[in-house]
């Protein structure tokens, strides 16, 4: 057998998940669709004592309207957000990215939490989430709580649930009228991880810059924001020189990006720059037709 | 002591019953336990693609899912394509096309040709290597691959619009 003995439960309300996370004080690791978790249990790279999976858990695979924006139950499936004509309509930086997660197998099974809660630095919907101020909902033994993405993400497959916690729902607010957006990603193949990638969003007032985000992915231990270049592009009218300026600062401001077999520090620093402001250009132009419609 | 677990599944449209340990990848049950060695089992983690078959109709790799996760599922094999002379028409289409060699990796992408066709009679050059960019080949070099799909395309096509007309 591939993976180390563990205990199964597989509970049918929420309330059930956090009473049997309680029991076993963190020893036990909750299952979804397992897209990621399945791989480290047959390395054994991860030996839980027990699983709690979520399949039997009725009520938290939706995908819904919902003041203006989406409210996406954590089991949702990838491939279902992909699919949905509200995402693509509410908020097509989501729909964009979701088709960059690896291959359409592995999105019928991969849940929306699933990603979030697992936080691989290179994957797509945690820079996403940052991106667009996404908010999580979260129940544990204290009852419910939300937190925000930009608080989500604490480090390398870390995140702010504690053990105990499961995370319920995805909001992520409607994308302004007249907002551009871009998401960008370089790999070695389709599908595969990330090297680098990055997520835009930002409108144009009277022609002049506002409001730009810029969450990098696949350089640090979580999504990445570059505060220092989002800044320099506030109040300024869209030019070449200022799209170069600001990535360079990009690249600059986001700390020594990881080293590995697939790609030096230096390569994804030097390819963090390019992708933003390419995606600094895609996002300018997005915004200013929508904003000539508005 | 682990606690075993009876779960219940229907394969190809048989129904099976197996007394499984939660541990057990759905690949072993189906290779180890019901007799389905058609389905390869090639990386164990969910790179590959050779052990793909359609759960509740989706294409998913067998090894990154428990057994027990498929309790009450409705799967479908490789062993379960046919068609009218015994090959289904995706299988007529990669003998044809010379869509593999080996064979090792060929159980995967015909269950992921499947699903594909079954959504998406017509497929683009572009949605048939996005969806088979999930398997991996280290014979063929995809060409005749993506060639075998496009044939199967319009092998079904025109066995279902001489069934039911001009559905199209």
């Amino acid at each position: 057998m591939k993976p180390a003995s563990f205990e199964y439960h597989d509970p049918e309300t929420v309330g059930e998940v956090v009473r049997i996370l309680a029991q076993y004080e963190g020893e036990a690791k909750i299952i979804a669709g397992g897209q990621s978790l399945m791989p480290l249990l047959n390395m054994r790279l991860a030996r839980p004592q027990a699983l709690v999976d979520l399949r039997r858990v009725p009520g938290l695979d939706y995908l819904r309207r919902e003041n203006g924006g989406l409210a996406i139950g954590s089991l949702t499936r990838q491939r279902d957000v992909e699919r949905s004509a509200d995402v693509a309509e509410l908020q097509p930086l989501l729909h964009a990215a979701t088709r960059f997660i690896a291959h359409p197998q592995i999105r019928n099974r991969g849940t929306v939490g699933g990603s979030l809660a697992h936080a691989d630095p290179a994957a797509e919907l945690p820079a996403v989430a940052v991106a667009l101020d996404a908010t999580f909902a979260i129940t544990g033994p204290e009852g419910d709580r939300t937190v925000p993405a930009g608080d989500f993400f604490v480090s390398f497959l870390t995140t702010s649930l504690g053990s105990g916690e499961v995370l319920t729902e995805v909001r992520f607010p409607g994308l302004r009228r007249g907002t551009g957006w871009s998401f960008q990603e370089v790999a070695r193949r389709h599908g595969d991880f990330a090297l680098v990638g990055v997520a835009v969003t930002l409108a144009l007032e009277s022609g002049k810059f506002h409001g730009a985000r810029i969450v990098l992915f696949g350089v640090g231990g979580t999504p990445v924001r570059a505060p220092r270049a989002e800044q320099e592009l506030e109040g300024n009218l869209p030019s070449d020189l200022l799209l170069r300026s600001a990535a360079m600062s990009a690249a600059e401001e986001i700390g020594e990006p990881v080293a590995d077999i697939h790609a030096s520090a230096e390569y994804r620093r030097h390819v963090a720059g390019v992708l933003t402001r390419r995606a600094l250009a895609e996002a300018a132009s997005r915004a200013g037709t929508s904003t000539e419609e508005a | 002591m682990v606690n075993k677990r009876t779960i219940h599944l229907k394969v190809n449209d048989l129904p099976y019953e197996a007394l499984v340990e939660p541990r057990l990848t759905l690949v072993d049950l189906l290779r180890g336990e019901l007799g389905l060695g058609g389905v390869h089992v090639g990386c164990e983690h969910g790179v590959c693609g050779a052990c793909t078959v359609l759960i509740d109709g989706r294409a998913a790799r067998s090894c990154i899912m428990l057994a027990v996760q498929a309790d009450g599922a409705n799967l479908q094999t490789v062993e379960g394509l046919r068609g009218e002379g015994g090959l289904h028409p995706i299988q007529e289409a990669f003998m044809l096309a010379h869509g593999l060699q080996c064979g090792f990796c060929t159980p995967g992408f015909l269950m992921s040709a499947l699903e594909l066709l079954g959504e998406n009679p017509d497929p683009s050059d572009e949605e048939i290597t996005e969806t088979l960019g999930g398997n991996i080949c280290r014979c063929t070099g995809y060409q005749s691959i993506i060639d075998a799909v496009r044939l199967a395309a319009s092998k079904m096509m025109a066995s279902s619009g001489k069934m039911d007309g001009m559905q199209r």
